[in-house]
């Protein structure tokens, strides 16, 4: 089985955290495709992962550019394995429900809406490109899965309960998206990417004003999950990649 | 330029304006605003840029070598195609061509980013009375719409 290795300088970890989210997240949400509980959020979802997934190949190719080793995408995809993602946990947890799915896509686009507007200002320009692109798409889901919140939230008592358990599970693994380390730190110095202090405030009054229309009670401040940025994983990542890697590494190098 | 490369350059232009899209089969690139430039280089080879819709629409990889193949057919000598990001496309960038052909096939054009939230007349009876159905459909671009006069269901080109 081949796996390659790569030498991470901190820019290339930092397009690499971006891009496996991306990939991991636009994986999960593919799960539901011929699943989802009616015909218009199949597409709904298999179109967002579809950008999401969009998102990841330009990313990948840009870290192949800063890597300068001649891999491709589909490299940094399918062949490396759980510790060498470096995705926010948050992305490779199961897809669970709908009302799970619903609530993590909210939340990451809450986050991801603010924070590509200002990397669209990257000194990084290849970055910057493909932030101001993400930015536009990110809108759009923001838009379709809060909806979906407020709609979850305040509808039954059965949708209440499972959108309330979701937002439980879910809220001790956003610590990590305000996560900064040394390399989070070396690229905010050199302006290629923004703080995340920056996107709190945004982010917080996004999710509050939801959550407030959604009649959910915010969770209170608890301790945060942490690890996929430095590729310590939850056991899900493993079981993920093993579907989602399986045909490359059964047939190293097969094309269609 | 000389007399040769700038004819070359018009039937390179003609050639990559003649390619459709192909999930829009009525609409050219050129219409959807996907064409940024066609010039010649210093090397002397014609060069395309083409600047995608969505990060990850599927056509993306199909248009390239449509007009790769184009560019071949119409016979202007060497040839290349760069996908530029910046700045990212938007559906402003439909001309009002491409507006008219999308009408023509039953999707109704985006309206202009200033004014995303005025009515959208129905494509097929120009009824205002219509309404949303998801904002999701069978391509990144388009979302799925219905018409309460004449019962139609359409597909709304999203705007961006």
């Amino acid at each position: 089985m081949t796996t390659i290795h790569i030498e991470e300088t901190p820019h290339l970890c930092a397009v690499l955290r971006l891009a496996d989210t991306s990939l991991v997240l636009a994986h999960r949400l593919s799960e539901w495709c011929g699943h989802a509980p009616m015909l218009e959020e199949d597409l709904a979802l298999a179109n967002i992962a579809l950008d999401l997934l969009g998102q990841a190949r330009l990313l990948y190719q840009h870290a192949a550019e800063l890597e300068g080793k001649g891999r491709t995408e589909d490299d940094f995809a399918y062949l490396r394995d759980a510790p060498q993602f470096r995705n926010y946990l948050i992305a490779e947890l199961p897809r669970g429900d709908f009302a799970f799915t619903i609530v993590r896509q909210t939340l990451v686009s809450a986050f991801f809406h603010p924070f590509w507007q200002r990397a669209a200002g990257s000194r990084d320009a290849t970055l910057a490109a493909i932030a101001a692109k993400a930015e536009k798409e990110v809108a759009y889901h923001l838009r379709h899965c809060g909806a979906w919140l407020v709609r979850l939230g305040d509808g039954t008592e059965e949708s209440h309960r499972r959108t309330l358990a979701a937002l439980d599970a879910l809220w001790p693994y956003t610590g990590e998206l305000f996560e900064v380390d040394a390399v989070g730190r070396a690229m905010i110095d050199a302006g290629v990417l923004p703080d995340p202090e920056t996107i709190r405030p945004v982010f917080e009054a996004t999710v509050d004003r939801l959550l407030r229309e959604a009649t959910l009670p915010k969770p209170p401040a608890t301790w945060m999950h942490s690890g996929g940025l430095r590729g310590v994983h939850t056991e899900h990542l493993g079981h993920m990649l093993a579907v989602m890697q399986h045909l490359q590494r059964a047939y190293p190098g097969a094309v269609w | 330029m000389t007399r040769d490369s700038s004819e070359r350059l018009e039937r390179a232009i003609a050639a990559v304006s003649a390619v459709f899209d192909p999930e829009i089969p009525t609409v050219s690139i050129a219409d959807l605003g996907m064409v940024r430039a066609v010039r010649m280089a210093a090397d002397g080879a014609i060069e395309v840029d083409l600047t995608p819709t969505y990060s990850g629409c599927p056509a993306t990889e199909p248009i390239a070598r449509e007009v790769r193949a184009a560019l071949e057919a119409a016979g202007v000598g060497p040839a290349r195609v760069n996908w530029v990001l910046s700045p990212p496309w938007t559906t402003d960038w439909i001309t009002e061509e491409g507006r008219k052909a999308l009408r023509a096939c039953g999707i109704a054009p985006p309206p202009r980013r200033a004014e995303a939230n005025a009515p959208v007349p129905c494509p097929h009876c120009g009824s205002e009375d219509t309404e949303e159905l998801a904002p999701f459909g069978s391509t990144p671009c388009k979302a799925l719409w219905r018409c309460r006069s004449c019962r139609e269901p359409f597909h709304r080109f999203k705007c961006l």
